[in-house]
């Protein structure tokens, strides 16, 4: 019995003038799945995230989240829908503490109004108590509460990307788009990464990742997406795509396992 | 300690008129005060939301404007031969609507503004406070032009115990002022450390970040502007009824630096920056014009400003309290500063 | 008919003037990305240098032209180097700032030296004007737009078959990859400011003694070439020679026929309009310059 889908990309192209970085797109999500999307640089990743999320408009094609078409649409709102991505580069607020991210991530479930704020209403008050209990969950769950007071741009560059993550959390997110999550990790960051990824999922939210590191989104991900210049050129679980030989022609093409 | 050191600025500034007989600097401290929440209302905007508005002297003139006119009354043609008249109303009257015409200026030019950023930003709310200015200059039916708005009206207020009181005298505008003023810092300092604020924050540092976790950056741009706006325009009215006289000149760019000039040196994004750099530059051509002409003085600005960003670009504050920092961390120790300071920026 | 055709002479000598001050703006705001309060107060250099050197000096009308622009020039270059280069890679509210402290400080200059009193620039060229039918262009006007046009074209060719032309063509379009490519971008940026700035005192010089020179003449002139920027693009030349024409025929048409008083209203209602609906301006080509 297989999972409703919540996401679905239906003819996506993308031009860039001349250039075109991603031809037709298709393909979908279901619930409660981990989806890997990867594939050589410049391949169409970046863009097609960038698509979903809506930081840029596809040249044709449509992106729906859970039936409703994200055409148009600004990224906030479909943030607000459920939709959030983190940032590859930039993942953070730098000039901020890192309890302060995860405030900024809730904003969204905070219930206080402009006229609460000015004229100091209990309601207010009840509020950022929520959100700072909200918070510590949170930094707790991936692992930063020790960090609550530093300096986001103080941190090492794993404990960022996991903060990253964090800020996308506190959106509370129904699915959640890694920007490759674990880029300049070592082992022990990937591992810890890996298994907050799972914790996630385990929690109900449908997670779909961009990744060049191998053996982290094979064994991540229950279904994997590979694209190259553009087009999808192999879909299926992770034993599958390992030994398919399109896939490996793509890479090899490239030069490098690990692109 | 922390908490008594605002009930002690609260009664330094309650008793200012009581210790400083001199009228002249009396009136400075007042013009000073007015000067401040401008400022504060700009730090709003060019602080905490990040946005350099080199406009803000149209909401302060807006203000001025609005006030003046629905005190004094006006009569006008429009195009199409409809006649607006307007009797006299009171000058709290006129208070309350330069602070609503100036907010909603602010809304406009806020919508429109932040369809671009950056230096287009920048140019078109110099602009826009430019085209006011001329308006100001060339409608004379309504503004008289470079005749100036003469004759406002001061305040009157019901006190309870005193009855309807008008305030000519130097004194009773100082306490209007202060406490205008106070209210205005309240309203600042509840905003900013509020989601509202740190959404503000946020959308300053990196806006695609912010609007990747469901912030509306727009919305909240446009209502810092309205916000700031609608301040302005109170120091604004504060303004016109004190001098009881505005002309077209109120709108000058050099205003709007002055107050730019405030907010940067002081500490942008800092709640006592405007105020320190108010201070200071509401007082300095006091000092300065015993010795030196009114060109010398804007060169002193100028080169005082250019001296600022480079030796510290944070502002005064942020200096002081990194050197109070530093101190403190000397004396007890690193850890607990840390934590300590950290508490201070989630303030 | 004859008033319009006024009109449009009047617009097409003052255009040319504009033309350079837009394209000095557009080649520092292009290439270096630096909101540039200065500019007008080059313009008002370049003005007060031409008077200067006539009046206290005793200079060629002509020389003093020449020389006003090689002053503009150099303090340029001494503003890129002493303000803007320590700031090399500071976010742009922090150069701003120090631009306007520079403005400031200029302005208050003039003011201080020579008064706030309009200063009369005298000129060689008769006093009557030349009559072409029913049109009549004054010989010192006539000058100005020979000299403007000169300009631009010398520009023109500066900055599309020079060696310097083209390290600033590159420098406009990657700066990164033209530093790679051994381009020295710091001395790009002094002498685009120098050059930049040279015209800005040229369309002065050239207009100081048209109209008066008094210290704010600078404020106005430097809106109006940010105007003639947006309009035009920002690093487009062409864009900022029509720009400026087109602002002096909005601004002539408007004040001839509607209102003179909003006349100076003119440019920044075109800034305002422009970046509202096409911010990258009406001639934009994608990122090229010349």
């Amino acid at each position: 019995m297989q999972a409703d889908i919540v996401l679905s990309i239906e003819h996506v192209a993308v031009h860039f003038g001349g250039l075109i970085a991603i031809f037709d797109l298709n393909f979908d999500v279901r619930e409660g799945e981990i989806v890997g999307l990867i594939g050589p640089n410049g391949a169409g990743k970046t863009t097609a995230f960038n698509v979903i999320t809506g930081f840029l408009r596809p040249t044709s094609g449509n992106v729906r989240y859970r039936s409703t078409s994200l055409s148009g649409l600004k990224p906030h709102e479909i943030a607000k829908l459920g939709l959030v991505r983190t940032f590859q580069r930039t993942s953070v607020f730098q000039n901020n503490s890192v309890f302060q991210n995860v405030l900024i991530g809730l904003h969204d479930r905070g219930r206080s109004t402009l006229w609460d704020t000015l004229l100091a209403l209990p309601r207010e008050g009840r509020s950022e108590q929520e959100l700072v209990q909200d918070a510590h969950e949170i930094l707790q769950l991936v692992g930063l509460e020790q960090r609550a007071s530093e300096l986001a741009g103080t941190l090492p560059y794993g404990e960022q990307r996991l903060l990253g993550i964090a800020l996308a959390l506190a959106a509370k997110p129904s699915m959640l788009l890694l920007d490759e999550p674990v880029s300049g990790m070592n082992a022990s960051e990937t591992a810890r990464c890996m298994k907050l990824v799972e914790k996630i999922r385990g929690s109900g939210v449908t997670i779909l990742l961009v990744e060049h590191d191998m053996p982290m989104v094979m064994q991540v991900s229950d279904r994997i997406v590979v694209l190259n210049y553009g087009r999808i050129i192999a879909e299926g679980p992770p034993a599958a795509i390992q030994n398919d030989p399109e896939v490996i022609r793509a890479y090899l093409g490239q030069g490098k396992k690990r692109a | 300690m922390k908490r008594l050191l605002p009930l002690l600025w609260v009664l330094v500034i309650a008793t200012v008129p009581l210790w400083l007989r001199d009228q002249y600097f009396l009136h400075v401290t007042i013009t000073t005060a007015i000067f401040i929440i401008a400022a504060m209302s700009l730090n709003l905007l060019l602080g905490y939301t990040g946005q350099l508005s080199l406009g803000h002297v149209a909401f302060f003139g807006i203000g001025a404007y609005a006030s003046a006119l629905t005190t004094l009354g006006f009569n006008v043609e429009l195009p199409g031969g409809l006649s607006i008249v307007h009797t006299p109303w009171p000058a709290v009257a006129g208070f309350v609507i330069g602070v609503i015409v100036a907010g909603l200026s602010g809304y406009a030019i806020g919508k429109l503004s932040f369809k671009v950023r950056g230096a287009y930003f920048v140019i078109v709310t110099i602009s826009f406070a430019e085209v006011t200015r001329l308006v100001a200059l060339n409608w004379v039916e309504l503004t008289q032009g470079p005749l100036a708005l003469t004759n406002i009206p001061p305040y009157t207020l019901w006190i309870p115990g005193i009855g309807e009181y008008e305030f000519w005298n130097k004194t009773a505008y100082y306490y209007l002022v202060a406490v205008i003023g106070l209210l205005a810092y309240v309203i600042i300092k509840r905003l900013v450390n509020s989601r509202i604020g740190r959404a503000m924050v946020a959308l300053k540092e990196n806006e695609s970040l912010a609007s990747s976790v469901g912030i509306d950056v727009t919305r909240y741009l446009v209502l810092a502007a309205v916000v700031s706006a609608a301040m302005a325009g109170a120091a604004g009215s504060l303004y016109a009824h004190y001098v009881k006289i505005i002309d077209p000149d109120i709108f000058l760019f050099i205003y709007t630096v002055t107050m730019v000039i405030m907010v940067i040196t002081g500490g942008k994004g800092t709640l006592a920056g405007p105020i320190v750099g108010g201070v200071i530059f509401g007082f300095m051509p006091v000092i300065v014009r015993s010795f030196a002409a009114p060109a010398v003085q804007w060169i002193l600005y100028g080169a005082l400003m250019i001296v600022i960003v480079f030796v510290l670009p944070q502002g005064i504050v942020p200096a002081i309290e990194r050197w109070a920092s530093s101190w403190r961390r000397s004396r007890v120790g690193n850890d607990a500063v840390v934590l300590a300071g950290s508490k201070v920026r989630e303030e | 008919m004859d008033e319009l055709l006024q009109h449009v002479v009047n617009a097409v000598i003052l255009g040319s003037t504009y033309a350079l001050l837009g394209i000095g703006l557009t080649l520092i705001f292009g290439i270096m990305r630096v909101v540039n309060f200065t500019h007008g107060e080059l313009y008002a250099l370049g003005a007060y240098a031409v008077f200067f050197l006539e009046v206290s000096l005793g200079v060629n009308f002509f020389l003093a032209l020449v020389i006003a622009v090689i002053v503009g020039c150099a303090v340029g270059a001494a503003i890129e180097f002493v303000l803007l280069r320590p700031l090399l890679d500071a976010d742009i509210d922090t150069t701003m700032l120090v631009m306007i402290g520079a403005w400031i400080v200029m302005q208050n200059t003039e003011l201080l030296y020579w008064g706030g009193v309009s200063k009369a620039v005298m000129t060689p060229f008769p006093e009557e004007p030349l009559q072409i039918g029913p049109v009549f262009v004054s010989w010192l006007r006539l000058f100005v737009l020979v000299m403007a046009l000169v300009l631009i074209g010398a520009t023109y060719v500066l900055i599309n078959w020079t060696k310097l032309g083209k390290a600033m063509r590159a420098t406009f379009q990657d700066r990164d990859t033209a530093a790679l490519m051994g381009v020295n971008i710091k001395g790009i940026y002094t002498a685009t400011f120098a050059i930049g700035s040279g015209l800005a005192a040229a369309a002065g010089a050239l207009l100081g003694p048209v109209f008066l020179v008094t210290p704010s003449m600078g404020d106005l002139a430097s809106l109006k070439a940010f105007a003639i920027v947006i309009l035009g693009g920002l690093g487009n030349i062409t864009g900022a020679t029509l720009g400026g024409f087109i602002l002096a025929f909005v601004e002539e048409i408007g004040a001839g026929y509607i209102s003179s008083g909003y006349r100076d209203a003119m440019g920044f209602l075109i800034i305002i309009i422009v970046l509202l609906f096409k911010p990258t301006g009406l001639f934009a080509r994608a990122e090229r310059i010349g």
